[in-house]
């Protein structure tokens, strides 16, 4: 599922443009399952899985897969539609150099919620949005 | 091309606030009982646009906000550029009643969200008599730091950019598209620091945990208001302060999130029309 992230962001021309002075790599842990995110100037390159030896990686980001579930429904509950929201109840920890984290957050947040069901658009009623499946554009 | 205009009028005014001159944007619609608001942490009044558009409102409430010195079109003091803004519940609080008192507004009703819905209990408590009632919407009596507040003023981070990312997970699920992001542009075009500054009160110096249950509500009937998504003050954190405040009202707007007058305007008014018919009487 993890992997459908590199074709959902670079499909989106506005979240790659917004990263566009973004390069790096983060990690990405979904309870014991790591991930390691490498991202050129907006684009993501590669998702590659763990378990790593020695992953480099300038923050990760670690939260229970149980709480990612949460946030990658389609309607997200309360507390769990946003990174912050993990945050502030203590589930995602946010580690390593978060300068790059927050200088690009919305990046971020808006890139990882792409990992949800369907992009909701409020033009369109969630009855009508096709089932956005990994390799389709979102 | 004829345009529209909306029947609000601002102006500006010029009055010392902790014994410095400030220059200070106030705007206004609607005649009748009057209803002071108060913005959030790092916006300004514009957040209050659609009270004043909506005659359901206007037509028996003259609805006045003001932007705080250093937000909005609202100016920092002479000599803010070698200081730190930092907001205390002493100054917010001689602010409100300042403005007020310049403005001849007699025993206003309140309504305050999020560090306005922090003061308006700190005022609720001190100074219950100065108004008619008072509706704190996003209201806790405290709130952790759960962030480095550092993040929001420091040269290698946009300012703006990370104000508005911070906050946009607060935003309801069910908002508007065009009211999200004008609540959340507000936010970007902050001032350096001022979100930061406002939120020493909110999360450092405003605590008023212990003495929030002192609120005496037969001085001045208190509403508290809170939508569901809010994080940042959620809806167990409101309903222990209604629940600690004999008299008070408590309603959670679901599906709103911790703007809830700018980000989702039609969905809110649903939760505040009847407590303004109630205040009223």
């Amino acid at each position: 599922m993890i992997e459908a992230l590199k074709e959902r962001v670079n499909d989106d021309p506005a979240l790659v443009r917004r990263g566009r002075y973004l390069t790096t790599t983060f990690l990405l842990e979904v309870g014991a399952t790591a991930w390691l995110i490498a991202i050129f100037e907006g684009r993501i390159m590669s998702v590659t899985r763990g378990p790593f030896v020695m992953p480099s990686s300038s923050f990760a980001l670690r939260a229970p897969a149980e709480e990612w579930e949460k946030f990658w429904s389609r309607r997200p509950p309360p507390g769990s539609n946003d990174l912050m929201a993990l945050i502030k109840r203590r589930v995602l920890r946010a580690e390593g150099d978060l300068q790059i984290f927050m200088a690009h957050l919305r990046y971020f947040k808006e890139a990882l919620a792409k990992l949800r069901p369907a992009q909701a658009s409020p033009q369109v009623s969630p009855q009508v949005l096709p089932q956005v499946l990994p390799g389709a554009s979102a | 091309m004829r345009a529209r205009f909306e029947p609000i009028v601002g102006r500006y005014m010029h009055l010392d606030l902790f014994g410095r001159p400030h220059r200070i944007y106030v705007e206004a619609a609607g005649e009748g009982t009057p209803l002071l608001c108060l913005h959030t942490a790092g916006a300004d009044g514009r957040q209050y646009r659609a009270l004043m558009n909506d005659e359901r409102v206007t037509a028996r409430h003259r609805v006045i906000a003001f932007d705080m010195p250093w937000h909005g079109k609202s100016s920092p003091p002479a000599g803010w550029h070698n200081e730190d803004y930092q907001l205390t519940s002493a100054q917010y609080t001689e602010m409100i009643l300042t403005v007020m008192s310049a403005l001849g507004l007699e025993r206003p009703i309140l309504i305050g969200c999020s560090i306005g819905g922090r003061i308006a209990l700190h005022l609720a408590l001190e100074h219950p008599d100065a108004f008619r009632a008072i509706i704190g919407l996003q209201a806790g009596a405290h709130v952790d730091p759960y962030y480095d507040l550092n993040f929001l003023h420091r040269a290698d981070v946009h300012g703006g950019e990370v104000c508005g990312a911070v906050v946009s997970g607060l935003v309801g699920p069910d908002a508007p598209e065009a009211e999200r992001w004008e609540t959340l542009w507000h936010y970007m075009q902050s001032g350096p620091g001022v979100f930061k500054g406002d939120l020493y009160f909110y999360k450092i110096e405003g605590d008023i945990r212990s003495r929030v249950a002192q609120i005496d509500t037969r001085h001045c009937p208190l509403f508290l208001l809170s939508g569901e998504y809010d994080y940042s003050c959620t809806p167990e954190e409101t309903r222990a302060v209604a629940a600690s405040i004999p008299g008070s009202e408590v309603t959670i707007m679901n599906g709103l999130g911790h703007f809830p007058m700018s980000e989702n305007p039609p969905e809110f008014l649903k939760h505040l029309l009847p407590v303004l018919a109630k205040i009223s009487g």
